[in-house]
């Protein structure tokens, strides 16, 4: 009877649930919306088991033993046979007819002799603890705390400010040894260069002997540490949490299209953290992809639109770029950087263009197996479901190289992408027009007749195709330099001044047209997409070579092309 | 050391005895290995059978009978079976097992190739104290010399039976004894014992693989059960009780030792046997099987129902010394290492010291131990050393309290159940140490450094 689908019931604090079997009791008990405390535990870590936060009382129905058939109450009811101890949620699997109580004096009871236990040899120095604010030991403290102490004796003293690695530090006595951070290096990073040194209470986290903490993946530890104890040496002091206003973002650094989210204050980004998506990053993301934010404030950044080299108002250098781009014989040049919506409008631009040819720019890197792929493109596939291109991109413009040594194409317009590195010679440049829009300054944006100043990933809203054809969102978080234009805005007004009809301007107007003319997109609309991404119909294209191997949730379909 | 006349030894029948010498030679001239050329004959559940009949219970601590552990062994997993001997004897007050492998290392060595014979295991390693290093060495002379005769290694005996036995020596720390602590280190790890569920060594045991581990001298009464016979061997001592125990009596008495006995009572060993304490002293309290075992307390009365229905009445010499007599009298038997209090003891100081021995060793895994043990360190320091506090005993208690049952492995028992039976029985003993001293505002620097140095 209680098979059905692998489900089986459990009672929490005298709820019945069901559960799939073998989920833990602190899942369960989130089901239900309870909170049991706990800081060793992390949902994609192996169970340590070590904290002793999250101790429940625990009680299974009783058999008889001599007859081995169930003990009864008198009502009929199951007799449960609760153990004398209590037991940890994080390492109770849920069986048939398992009752836990949560919120019991006993459950309280331990909580509160953990939580005083974690405090005596605890430095208190949260007023100058980056942590503050979001530290699991400050809420639980004050929560399950019994809000004084019976410690009089002196405190263990351990290292300060110890450098684990280029990007993360470590405070010891802040640490409460739950072993997240060890656990996460070998199971996830597959880099064991964490450990515990010393016994008993002067146990010390510490780095094994000439090594360092210095994998892409290090400031995962810091997320996951419960308390103060590791710190993102870029992040630390610069800001206290609560004046973060935090968005959902997503990284672009890959076809991974790892979930963030971004924190800023006034304007300036401070931080970029993973965020929870199972499908996709688990809860962990690269620290390369956590840099990226640095490209708003980055000296070669393009904050102001121009021609001929004249700064100009975003207003002039637009009619200006659609007068060279009138000049016909056109090449399009977009980029697998570009959101889904800019990808939409530069396909309409170039329609209405008449382009000789639309190209993208592959940028391909080694993958790791887990949250970089080989393709260092967000949207490549964004641009295939759009119908901007209908290939995979060359890494190489060499195509456009010919058209321009042959007179065939004229006029270039470009967007994100720097034309040299592509591929493009000076004197091939020196041979076209170019219009580009971009947002940092390069060889490119040197030459071109017209620049128009666009905006980072950070800066504008839109969505992206992962790997997985999973298209998912990200949202403006800081406004962009005034002198910027909107990349989506340029383009659109530019096909506008190409066509009769007016084309939209916004992410959300566009949308509307997505959803209308294209299968794929229908039924989906920007306000209406989840934050996890939702997953498209990508068969058409499986036929293409993409390069992808297997990352932590993608199975490349067929086999993987070596990079050359 | 002089084998007393109400001693009845078996497993330490020849170690004592002048001209025996650790070799296979003068360990075959006793008889040796001639249980192990019966056992490779029979039917190996047989064996098995026979250990469960003759209700043997382990000697590391916890007395879980034998063959019941050899029968949970995880059979369907296609996975090889490993035997590991606990050779890490580090409970203060313990020093059974040295004697054996000093003295008879191949009677530990037959006991381990009929058990691994019985059990079918692949292989059979002795985790063995690191501060036994002559230990090992004499395990390694002796496992080399039963290799040469076939007791050990490939094809034992014809059988087509083979199994090695691997000496590994520890890595010096007291929670290397506790079994999953035991296999971690085993392993190549930090010994931090494991969370049972899941890793039972039954199933997920020595390199997850399922996993019998067995106290020294749990294994050497498999030979003597074997030549006995599990119904004959089970008369030795009480039912339930089986078999003779070697207890380690240290402290307050004038013959402190070890000594193998069975069917006798408490007050026969500390006073016949031991000679009764020292000349112008009185016992005070007695710690019966090892440092972590609650106290008993000389004059206080042990009163209850056995299982039988039958009411007791004991004074703390009437305790039958054997599992289920100590357990009766609030106690365990432990490891058999049994130590004497007399009236010179402070119990206070006798605390301070052993919570300075466990705040030392918790392996610092878990917040209740790890951070406890050594606030019961911290407390009990400064009280000897004068700044106690008239709160500091129910204190010391709530920490204790705070401990007991909530860790990952029983280490948490063994730093709690002192406190609280010290606490229980010599209450007023504490509450007058307090008020004594009670010097505040002294000096405190002895006091932190002894509390705060590790
Ligand atoms: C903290 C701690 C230390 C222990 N130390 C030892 C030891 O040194 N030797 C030993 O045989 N058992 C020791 N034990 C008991 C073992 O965990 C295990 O129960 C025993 O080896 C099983 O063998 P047995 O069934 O033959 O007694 C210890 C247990 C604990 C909790
Ligand atoms: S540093 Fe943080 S994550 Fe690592 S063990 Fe300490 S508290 Fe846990
Ligand atoms: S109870 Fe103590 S010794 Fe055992 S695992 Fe916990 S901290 Fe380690
Ligand atoms: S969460 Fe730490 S023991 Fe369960």
């Amino acid at each position: 009877m209680e098979d059905k689908d692998n489900l089986i019931t459990v009672n929490i604090d005298g709820h019945d649930l069901q559960v799939p079997a073998g989920t833990n009791m602190v899942e369960a008990a989130a089901m239900l919306r309870k909170e049991i405390p706990h800081y060793c535990y992390h949902p994609k870590l192996s169970i340590a088991g070590n904290c002793r936060m999250c101790l429940v009382e625990l009680g299974m129905p009783g058999r008889d033993r001599a007859t081995g058939e169930p003990m009864l109450n008198e009502d009929g009811s199951p007799k449960i046979m609760w153990m004398p101890g209590p037991a940890i949620a994080c390492g109770t699997k849920a069986a048939p007819g398992m009752h836990i109580k949560t919120d019991s004096p006993k459950a309280l009871e331990s909580r509160e002799a953990i939580t005083e236990f974690l405090l005596i040899n605890h430095p208190l120095d949260c007023p100058i603890c980056d942590q503050a604010g979001e530290c699991t030991l400050q809420e639980f403290s004050s929560k399950h705390g019994r809000g004084y102490s019976r410690f009089i004796e002196e405190k263990n003293v351990k290292p300060k400010r110890t450098r684990l690695g280029p990007r993360v530090t470590l405070d010891d006595e802040r640490c409460v040894l739950c072993s997240r951070c060890i656990r996460f290096c070998d199971e996830i990073a597959n880099d064991s260069v964490l450990g515990f040194t010393d016994r008993g209470s002067y146990s010390t986290l510490t780095c094994f002997p000439g090594k360092e903490l210095a994998n892409n993946y290090s400031l995962n530890t810091v997320d996951i540490c419960p308390v103060g104890a590791l710190t993102s040496t870029d992040f630390r002091f610069k800001m206290r949490v609560w004046f973060l206003t935090e968005i959902n973002s997503i990284d672009f650094e890959t076809s991974v299209g790892t979930n963030t989210v971004v924190s800023a204050r006034e304007g300036k980004i401070y931080r970029v953290t993973p965020r929870r998506n199972d499908e996709v990053n688990d809860t962990w993301m690269t620290d390369s992809g956590r840099e990226l934010y640095k490209i708003v404030e980055a000296e070669d950044r393009l904050t102001a639109c121009s021609v001929a080299g004249e700064e100009t108002a975003a207003t002039e250098a637009i009619v200006k770029a659609s007068e060279t781009l009138r000049g016909g014989k056109t090449a399009i040049v977009g980029s697998g950087q570009c959101s889904v919506e800019e990808q939409f409008a530069l396909k309409a631009l170039a329609k209405s263009l008449d382009a000789v040819s639309v190209d993208l720019v592959a940028r391909y890197g080694e993958d790791d197996g887990l949250l970089m792929s080989v393709d260092r493109n967000p949207n490549v596939r964004g641009a295939l479901m759009t119908g901007l291109i209908d290939t995979l991109p060359e890494e190489r413009l060499e195509d456009l190289g010919s058209k321009i040594d042959s007179g065939e194409v004229r006029t270039v317009l470009s967007v994100k992408e720097d034309l040299t590195e592509a591929g493009l010679s000076e004197e091939q440049l020196s041979k076209v027009d170019i219009v580009f829009l971009g947002t940092h300054r390069n060889a490119t944006s040197e030459k071109a007749d017209v620049v128009l100043a666009g905006l980072t990933q950070f800066e504008k809203s839109g969505t992206v195709i992962n790997q997985q054809f999973r298209i998912q969102k990200f949202n403006r978080v800081v406004p962009g330099p005034r002198g910027c234009i909107e990349d989506l805005y340029a383009l659109s007004t530019i096909a506008a001044n190409f066509s009769d009809e007016k084309f939209p301007s916004t992410v959300g107007s566009i949308w509307k047209q997505l959803a209308g003319e294209n299968s794929q997109f229908s039924e989906l609309s920007f306000q209406s997409l989840s934050d996890q991404g939702q997953v498209l119909d990508g068969s058409a294209f499986e036929h293409l070579p993409f390069r992808e191997g297997k990352s932590l949730h993608f199975e490349p379909k067929r086999e993987a092309v070596a990079a050359e | 050391m002089a084998i007393h006349p109400r001693e009845k030894r078996i497993i330490l029948k020849y170690a004592d005895e002048p001209g025996y010498t650790p070799d296979i030679d003068c360990y075959m001239r006793h008889g040796g290995y001639v249980m192990l050329k019966k056992a490779v004959g029979m039917d190996k559940q047989m064996i098995c059978d026979e250990v469960k009949n003759s209700q043997l219970r382990g000697r590391g601590g916890a007395g879980f009978p034998a063959g019941v552990k050899w029968s949970f062994v995880d059979r369907k997993s296609g996975k090889p079976v490993y035997m590991v001997c606990n050779c890490d004897e580090s409970e203060p007050g313990t020093f059974k097992d040295r004697q054996i492998v000093h003295k008879d290392p191949h009677q530990l060595i037959e006991g381990i190739m009929i058990s691994c014979f019985a059990t079918d295991c692949a292989k059979a390693f002795i985790y063995i104290r690191e501060e036994m290093p002559k230990g090992a060495k004499i395990l390694e002379q002796a496992i080399k010399e039963a290799k040469e005769k076939n007791f050990v290694g490939d094809d034992i005996l014809g059988s087509g039976y083979s199994c090695d036995i691997v000496v590994h020596r520890g890595a010096a720390a007291y929670i290397c004894g506790e079994e999953t602590g035991l296999i971690e280190s085993l392993e190549g790890k930090r010994a931090n014992p494991r969370i049972k569920p899941p890793y039972f060594p039954a199933a997920l045991g020595l390199y997850m693989c399922p996993t019998i581990v067995n106290n020294v001298e749990t294994l050497c009464n498999v030979k003597h059960i074997l030549e006995m016979g599990a119904e004959e061997y089970a008369k030795i001592g009480r039912p339930n009780n089986t078999g003779t125990r070697i207890w380690c009596v240290s402290g307050g008495v004038k013959r402190p030792g070890y000594y193998e006995v069975a069917g006798i009572t408490l007050g026969e060993l500390v006073y016949d046997i031991c000679g009764g304490p020292k000349e112008g002293r009185t016992i005070k309290a007695i710690i019966p099987g090892g440092s972590s075992m609650k106290i008993l307390k000389n004059g206080e009365r042990f009163k209850g129902k056995d299982r039988d229905g039958n009411e007791y009445d004991w004074g703390i010499e009437d305790i039958p010394l054997d599992y289920d007599g100590i357990a009766a009298a609030g106690s365990m038997s432990g490891s058999g290492g049994m130590m004497v209090l007399d009236d010179s003891v402070e119990i206070p100081v006798a605390l301070a010291n052993l919570m300075a021995f466990y705040s030392h060793e918790s392996c610092g895994q878990c917040t209740p131990c790890r951070e406890g043990s050594l606030w019961l360190k911290k407390i009990t320091t400064r009280m000897v050393h004068g700044e106690a506090r008239p709160e500091d005993v129910d204190l010391l208690r709530s920490v204790a309290d705070q401990i007991e049952g909530r860790t990952i492995c029983a280490f948490g028992f063994a730093v709690a159940w002192p406190v609280q039976s010290y606490l229980d029985k010599f209450e007023d003993e504490f509450r007058e140490f307090a008020q004594r001293h009670n010097h505040l505002g002294g000096d405190r620097t002895a006091a932190k450094e002894l509390a705060c140095n590790h």
